[in-house]
């Protein structure tokens, strides 16, 4: 039987920042480029977007992160998708992050950065080339 | 000898464990041959959860609806899993899933599993794999599983393939009693809810369904449809549609209605997978590939035509 392989990714915005128009346009850019986009609206808490990710089983986070607070959302989460037998999905973040941050984060295992700005062909390869 | 990877998965599964049971269904969805083999040691676990339709038009508010009913659901203590189907586009291939978004308060509750699907492709308001994963989500044990179409017109009426009690949800305002004596998805309805009820109109949409309602003839078998207002946003009236939900599936249950639709629902399943692999075996062989290229050359030169061209392929194929 034919098998098919479609990207499933899951937008999410962790915390109290209520702006979510770059989370839209992102989710939008990656559905154009052929891939299901879970979205899960504004104000997830880390075990919410566990959750989902667990139920819907995806093979990308990709949370989208004005707050500031990428760091430390991002070192928890990556230890509870450990925790939670997610160990084989990748996460990316996306909003307002440093550039001196993106080495910081990829070294706690995020596996693509998009700061702001970041073009969507950008975003599309990049997220293509996290199961190269 | 089963292998022992597929035996503690099948146990994980029919213990309600969530990642394993969401991994079957992406295998599933993928048409890996490790589903089927995993489907067929589950289908026996699986018959026992009462299994809701939602359908109505894009944005009449389906998936704020289910977000209410599993909290009535859930303080009636069952067990609810949800899948909600959004459409795949047609230019490519991918899609936003969104439904899940209005119901996102309840995915930390441990009775509850919500799953979206993509259409991709399927016409009929769900997914073709829809009904492998309610298989899967009832082997889990989950006590009612709501199935959410895609927003649909007056055609796509799929569910009635798959529910045990459809509910049509509209909003006032949007048509006349001559749209509500039309063909289509509003007969299929066993429920009619009139949603955004704090609108104007509310009352005259309400009447004109209960109008046709009572036009229409029914079999005794079947409960006569009532029809019920509601403001999902704010709760109003979801208590009442979760009740007839359930007073449904009690009147099915005593007339001996669920058994015969349980049965029926089967056939039509049965039916699909065999068509299915029929036409899969059929065209998989060389020999059929073959002619049906030689076929499109013939007709490309309009040698023959296609009507001729498909009866002649299919009289080899039966051995007439």
């Amino acid at each position: 039987m034919k098998t098919t392989n479609k990207i499933r990714v899951l937008i999410a915005k962790p915390g109290l920042d209520g702006h979510d128009k770059g989370a839209k346009v992102v989710a939008l850019a990656l559905r154009d480029a052929g891939m299901e986009v879970i979205y899960s609206g504004l104000h997830q808490t880390l075990d919410q977007i566990i959750e989902t990710a667990v139920q819907e089983t995806v093979d990308v986070i990709g949370l989208s992160i004005m707050s500031g607070a990428h760091l430390p959302i991002c070192e928890k989460l990556v230890a509870m998708m450990k925790e939670n037998g997610l160990d084989g999905v990748h996460l990316s973040v996306g909003g307002v992050i440093p550039y001196q941050d993106i080495p910081k984060l990829k070294k706690m295992g995020v596996g693509a950065v998009f700061p702001g700005g970041t073009s969507f062909k950008k975003i599309v390869t990049g997220m293509n080339q996290l199961f190269d | 000898m089963p292998n022992p990877d597929d035996i503690r998965n099948i146990e994980d599964i029919r213990s309600g464990n969530k990642l394993s049971g969401a991994r079957l269904i992406q295998l599933i969805e993928k048409s890996d041959p490790r589903a089927f083999k995993l489907l067929k040691a589950l289908y026996p676990d699986a018959g026992n959860a009462f299994i809701i339709g939602i359908t109505g038009a894009p944005g009449v508010g389906k998936s704020t609806l289910i977000d209410g009913l599993i909290e009535t659901f859930r303080e009636m203590d069952f067990k609810v899993a949800v899948i909600c189907v959004d459409p795949t586009s047609p230019y490519s291939g991918g899609a936003i899933l969104g439904d899940r978004l209005r119901m996102q308060r309840h995915v930390t509750d441990k009775g509850v599993f919500i799953r979206s699907m993509a259409s991709r492709g399927h016409k009929g308001g769900l997914s073709r794999t829809t009904k492998d994963c309610s298989i899967v989500l009832d082997a889990m044990g989950y006590d009612i599983i709501i199935i959410e179409s895609v927003g649909a017109g007056q055609a796509e009426f799929d569910m009635i393939k798959l529910a045990h009690s459809i509910g049509v949800v509209s909003i006032p305002g949007a048509g006349d009693g001559i749209q509500a004596v039309k063909a289509g998805i509003l007969e299929t309805a066993d429920i009619f809810i009139v949603n955004k009820s704090d609108r104007p109109d509310a009352d005259a949409a309400a009447e004109s369904l209960k109008m046709m309602v009572n036009m229409r003839s029914f079999p005794q078998t079947q409960l006569l449809p009532k029809v019920y207002k509601t403001n999902a946003l704010d709760k109003t009236g979801i208590k009442a549609v979760a009740t007839a939900f359930l007073s449904h599936l009690k009147f099915m249950r005593q007339n001996g209605e669920l058994t015969r639709k349980k049965n029926e629902l089967e056939r039509v399943y049965f039916q699909s997978l065999l068509e299915d692999l029929v036409m899969e075996k059929v065209f998989e062989s060389m020999a059929v590939s073959k002619e049906v290229e030689a076929a499109v050359k013939r007709i490309g030169s309009h040698e023959i035509n296609p009507i001729s061209a498909a009866e002649e392929i299919a009289d080899k194929i039966l051995g007439v």
